[in-house]
């Protein structure tokens, strides 16, 4: 047994090798053989990765098997805070060029249509994937009480996902694009992407196939969906032949309305299983533990998950109204949102009274105002959207800016300060700190982003009912009351006020930063005594510490 | 730890008597009644949209629903309802000459109104949304026309367009002074001097334009005119007003020398109903040019 014992690791080290040395040979024949400069680079990309994973498995032959594997959940944690600052300035950058389309610099890698992907990719897989990643690894262990398996798995997870990230904007900023939304990696990249969740996939099984607990605790339910609905849907919406294997070309398997069809089954559920599935798993896990209340009702979680994982999933038609889209999969899509909403208030009801006992905690902890406000725009936006479904409303709302300002107030109202709640827990916990550098900058960081959300979203419902409203005026001879045009000079304001907001949530992503690196950096917190003692690493607070079993 | 009851002291509710990590636990609490009811609410309101409208696919088609209604046969009909309503108007214009409609007052109000959405969203792209022009594009405000003001020119304009390719498109090219090697870069800077000097404009090299003055006359006046005063046969614009199409600076009037320049304009008739086409020129010649 102990001879076994002591080869595993050795095998382990020699797998994580042998694999990144085939890499490492395959993105050195791309670098050279590839047909189009971006393969070019992407070859040379994986290569350099490669070895660089080589060198280090190679200097680093010992394992620590001792408590949670937590080096992967930091890296994650410092990666989502870097992207996110970087999305979110992107984002307001496309702003202020929508308000002064001269920013396009006429130059092609700083258009527009270049940008803008870059802009959600970094916020939604970027940032809020790192954010996911971090958590879920997190969670998983803590209420597993198991170790995360693997020597490198997890360690592979984390980076391969950062290298996702890297070839991604690449392809954008020099024009490589499927040209679907929230879709928009070519097949090689997809592929690369695949190969890492499903790493993520059976790292986060395995976790849970270790457990020492009986049961499995709600927020990895959440997690668990997440992990599976994005493999299935991310597979299906990006089925494409590529013209070859030595370029980023290639061509959808399906065509026409199938393929508007399958792309917004994908587009909704990423929605609904990346941006709320995984983000409910945060909330089922931080609120709970910042307040130190018990989750409000156990049944209710059980009976929102569910009806939200059936219901979620057909929702995505209502994408396609008033299209070439037969008009019953037009009616189910409506429907099934519709019935949505319940589910969705579900997961609010639940995240909010479970500060029952604990409503204090809003007035003097801002992380918990981070908490609970994000929850609170949760159930905005989660009534918003069927509002948005049904179609007398989608034919109102479909194309203008309310449907951008909808999007704002799930990503940065719901995904945005969920977490960044999340963040400002772990990082004392992952680095052993009493508590924060300043909950004085929690706070700041609190009012910008409150205050540029509102201006964000109120600006766009203003332009997308004032568009929507222009672009269907007729005079009484019948004739269109407005030129296109003239539906575009109507948004500048609006247009301005949103890139305004945009820009304090902006400074909030910055000072949020500023704050984090102060705290790994293990700066002497400057207002400790406004801190919860639950804002100190679990081995700081005395009492029992929950350990993995061995 | 499962098994034994355990009571949340604030609440004094039972909980699943599950923890995880030390102290996450779960309240027992009911499903909230308000909630479920109005889940049931929008389940029951989803069931009778399936009644009433199509909603499921089977074997053979879907589920028509007992409305009958259908969103292609809606918007057909809306359609129709609105080509309906302007019926009269329209086949009284597409049966009147254009100088006609515009001495029925109805009529020709009519006309300025499609004519005015119509120039919205298909010229004012290049005229803008004035019609007050941009380089390359003439303004439509003015009484300068390059080939020609009266209602039947602009509508033949209209119609069929500039250098497009469609055989009833005006057509006649500037020759590419330049590029074709017809004059050198020297003489070419003479008469551009000489050009902008007819209609007095400033910064002039007197001397220059007095030595390109004969290479107009032999070169250029066949089209622009002895006068430069152009000529709309030709599209061959008046060079002694004070508007330029393609700027009046130096360098600006030696590249149209050049290259010719060559503007063009689509025919919208191929994609305009000539009934929109007769509206168009009838707003664009109300701006306050028409001849």
């Amino acid at each position: 047994m102990s001879a076994i014992a002591a080869e595993k690791p050795a095998l382990n080290n020699a797998l994580a090798m042998g694999s990144a040395a085939v890499f490492a040979g395959l993105g050195a024949f791309l670098a050279l053989k590839g047909v189009d400069p971006v393969m070019n680079l992407h070859g040379a990309v994986l290569a350099a990765a490669s070895l660089l994973a080589l060198a280090y498995i190679f200097t680093h032959p010992a394992d620590d098997k001792s408590g949670y594997l937590d080096g992967p959940i930091r890296v994650a944690t410092l990666a989502a805070v870097f992207w996110g600052v970087i999305g979110f300035a992107a984002g307001d950058f496309i702003a202020w060029q929508l308000a002064f389309p001269a920013l396009n610099f006429d130059l092609p890698w700083t258009t527009f249509g270049r940008l803008r992907p870059l802009h959600t990719s970094a916020v939604i897989f970027a940032f809020g994937g790192n954010v996911l990643l971090a958590t879920s690894f997190y969670v998983v262990q803590r209420t597993s009480r198991a170790r995360m398996p693997g020597r490198w798995a997890p360690w592979f997870v984390v980076w391969g996902y950062q290298l996702f990230i890297v070839l991604a904007a690449t392809s954008y900023i020099l024009g490589a694009t499927q040209g679907k939304e929230y879709a928009e990696p070519e097949w090689h990249v997809d592929l690369w992407l695949t190969i890492v969740w499903v790493a993520y996939l059976l790292v986060f099984l395995g976790t849970l196939w270790k457990r020492e607990e009986p049961h499995i605790y709600v927020a990895n339910w959440f997690y668990l969906a997440f992990i599976v609905t994005v493999a299935m849907l991310h597979i299906v919406n990006n089925l494409t032949v590529p013209v070859s294997f030595l370029g980023t070309q290639s061509y959808p398997v399906m065509a026409g309305v199938q393929a508007a069809m399958t792309q917004w089954w994908y587009g909704h559920n990423a929605v609904g299983f990346f941006l709320t599935a995984g983000f409910l798993g945060i909330m089922y896990y931080f609120v709970p533990k910042r307040v130190e209340r018990p989750v409000y009702s156990y049944r209710l979680s059980i009976v929102h998950f569910w009806s939200l994982i059936f219901l979620y999933i057909w929702a995505g038609p209502h994408h396609l109204h008033y299209t070439a889209l037969p008009e019953w999969a037009q009616t189910l899509g409506m429907t099934f949102s519709i019935m949505l909403w319940m589910p969705s208030w579900g997961g609010m009801i639940n995240g909010l009274m479970t500060l029952s006992g604990a409503w204090d905690r809003l007035r003097t902890d801002p992380v918990v105002r981070l908490l609970v406000v994000s929850i609170a725009f949760y159930g905005m936006s989660t009534f918003e959207g069927p509002l948005m479904s049904i179609k007398a409303v989608n034919s109102l709302s479909h194309y203008t800016d309310w449907t951008i300002g909808h999007v704002h107030s799930g990503a940065l109202g719901w995904v945005g300060m969920v977490s960044f709640g999340a963040i400002y827990c772990l990082v004392p916990w992952l680095w052993k700190r009493e508590g924060l550098y300043s909950i004085k900058l929690v706070e700041w960081h609190f009012w910008l982003s409150t205050i540029g959300i509102v201006l964000y979203i109120t600006s766009m419902w203003v332009a997308g009912i004032t568009q929507g409203l222009m672009w269907r005026a007729y005079d009484n001879l019948g004739f269109l009351k407005y030129s296109f045009i003239e539906t575009v000079e109507a948004l500048h304001w609006p247009y301005i006020i949103r890139a305004v907001g945009g820009l304090l949530f902006v400074i909030g992503g910055f000072v949020m930063a500023y704050n984090v690196w102060r705290t790994v950096r293990g700066d002497v917190p400057v207002d400790l005594k406004d801190q919860p003692r639950v804002a100190a690493a679990p081995e700081l607070r005395g009492g029992v510490v929950a350990v993995p079993a061995e | 730890m499962a098994g034994h009851k355990h009571i949340d002291e604030v609440t004094g509710v039972e909980t699943t008597g599950h923890v995880w990590d030390n102290d996450l636990r779960e309240l027992n609490k009911p499903l909230p009644r308000w909630w479920l009811y109005v889940f049931y609410a929008c389940c029951v309101w989803a069931f009778g949209y399936w009644m009433v409208y199509p909603a499921w696919p089977t074997l053979s088609g879907y589920t028509q629903g007992y409305l009958g209604y259908s969103q292609r046969a809606q918007v057909m009909s809306d359609v129709k309802e609105a080509k309906a309503a302007q019926d009269t108007y329209r086949q009284a214009i597409a049966n009147a000459a254009i100088t006609d409609v515009k001495g029925k007052e109805d009529l020709f109000q009519f006309a300025l109104a499609g004519g005015a959405a119509a120039f919205g969203d298909n010229c004012s792209g290049c005229h803008g949304r004035g019609a007050q022009g941009a380089v390359g594009y003439p303004n439509l405000n003015d009484d300068d026309w390059i080939w020609g003001g009266s209602l039947e020119q602009i509508e033949k304009s209209i119609a069929y367009g500039i250098r497009n390719g469609h055989e009833q498109a005006h057509a006649t090219p500037m020759p590419r002074f330049g590029l074709d090697g017809i004059l050198e870069p020297a003489v070419i800077s003479d008469v551009a001097n000489y050009v902008r000097s007819i209609s007095g404009t400033e910064q002039v090299d007197t001397a220059a334009a007095e030595r390109g003055k004969a290479t107009f006359a032999e070169q250029c006046a066949a089209c622009h005119g002895e006068d430069a005063k152009g000529n709309e046969e030709m599209g061959a614009p008046n060079l002694s007003d004070a508007i330029w199409l393609y700027g009046s600076s130096q360098e600006a009037v030696t590249q149209s020398i050049v290259t010719g320049r060559g503007g063009a304009m689509p025919a919208w008739s191929t994609r305009l109903d000539p009934v929109t086409v007769k509206m168009l020129a009838l707003y664009v010649h109300s701006l306050g040019g028409g001849k």
